[in-house]
């Protein structure tokens, strides 16, 4: 079965974000596929490779980038839910004449499209907000 | 229809808005959790929507907030992987944040 | 493109959240898409739809307008419980844009109905 997983808080302020990762590594332990994780509202702000939490606690940003790469995930941030709170690419830089970029690996900066188009594509599609 | 419940029902009214709207299977996941607890408040409530519903809670939120040892009679208690088959299992999913 | 049923479920009140109003964002991109899109407004979410938003004072945007341009995307089917109206003294009257105006039950039915449930 084909699942996609929209994330709608960061990391560490809401448990939605672990509670989204230990799902998705559920599913693909189960055999299934995901489709696409996508970010939206504050969920974008997994996507920010500047955190440094203390050393003894997870770090949600890297095991998010992990799993991607792990099993070739396609991890979206929603452009206009980035650009309100900061979450840059190189193309964001350019585009909104910022000065920094901080997208962390693994993730990509999209379109909204992006979330229907895995609302259309996949068998289930689950919500981890606040 | 599967209904995913996140808040503590003494925090806020989802687990009423779920027995008032829908059927089908509850799953109590983070603070949700507490909805499962022997003892309390809701627990005539939700003994009385269970010819209505299939309640479910996930194990590791119960432990984190130590209240593995007090679930209701009737409440199913699942891992992640009985997560995922809940969602596989139903057409569509709710979350009610 | 295949056509799936979207149904956006609003549950929270605007302005105190953000999320109302980035929900209406993904409103406007499903009817984009070409999918049956409905909307659901129950609990506080009905308070979203109250006409009479005036946000001068808070320098947000207000969401009368938008309400206004679903129509323009073919987004017409805005089903609000009657239960969530009643317990916050409201009726449709009250309301910036014509609704459904359904029990719980009957939106809870409605939910079972579609593909892609989306809250937010």
């Amino acid at each position: 079965m084909k699942f996609s997983i929209l994330v709608s808080e960061g990391p560490y302020t809401h448990q939605s974000s672990d509670t989204a990762y230990q799902f998705a590594k559920a599913v693909l332990a189960k055999g299934h596929e995901i489709f696409r994780i996508f970010y939206y509202h504050d969920g974008v702000n997994n996507a920010t490779r500047l955190t440094t939490p203390p050393q003894d606690d997870r770090n949600i940003v890297n095991r998010w980038s992990k799993l991607a790469e792990e099993n070739n995930l396609d991890l979206v941030v929603c452009v206009a839910a980035a650009q309100r709170r900061g979450i840059v690419d190189d193309g964001e830089m350019k585009r909104n004449g910022k000065d920094a970029t901080n997208l962390a690996p693994g993730f990509r900066i999209s379109g909204l499209g992006q979330l229907i188009e895995a609302g259309i594509q996949s068998d289930r599609l689950v919500v981890f907000g606040d | 229809m599967l209904h995913i419940i996140n808040k503590s029902p003494y925090d806020r009214p989802a687990l009423d808005s779920v027995l008032a709207t829908g059927e089908g299977a509850i799953l109590l996941i983070e603070d949700g959790v507490y909805a499962a607890a022997k003892g309390g408040a809701e627990e005539s409530k939700i003994k009385g929507a269970m010819g209505k519903f299939k309640f479910y809670a996930l194990t590791v939120d119960l432990e984190a907030r130590g209240i593995a040892d007090r679930v209701m009679d009737g409440i199913t208690v699942v891992d992640y992987a009985g997560f995922v088959d809940l969602v596989a299992d139903n057409k569509t999913c709710q979350s009610w944040l | 493109m295949t056509t799936k049923k979207f149904m956006m479920v609003n549950r929270k009140a605007p302005y105190g959240t953000i999320y109302a109003w980035e929900a209406l964002e993904v409103v406007l991109i499903a009817a984009a898409f070409e999918q049956d899109v409905s909307l659901a407004f129950l609990d506080d979410g009905v308070y979203q739809l109250k006409k009479g938003h005036q946000t001068k004072g808070i320098e947000v945007k207000a969401f009368e307008k938008t309400w206004g341009a679903l129509e323009d995307y073919d987004v017409t089917k805005l089903y609000v419980a009657q239960e969530s109206l009643a317990e916050r003294g409201l009726t449709a009257d009250d309301l910036a844009v014509p609704v459904e105006v359904l029990s719980r039950a009957d939106i809870g039915k409605l939910m079972e109905e579609q593909d892609v449930l989306l809250s937010f």
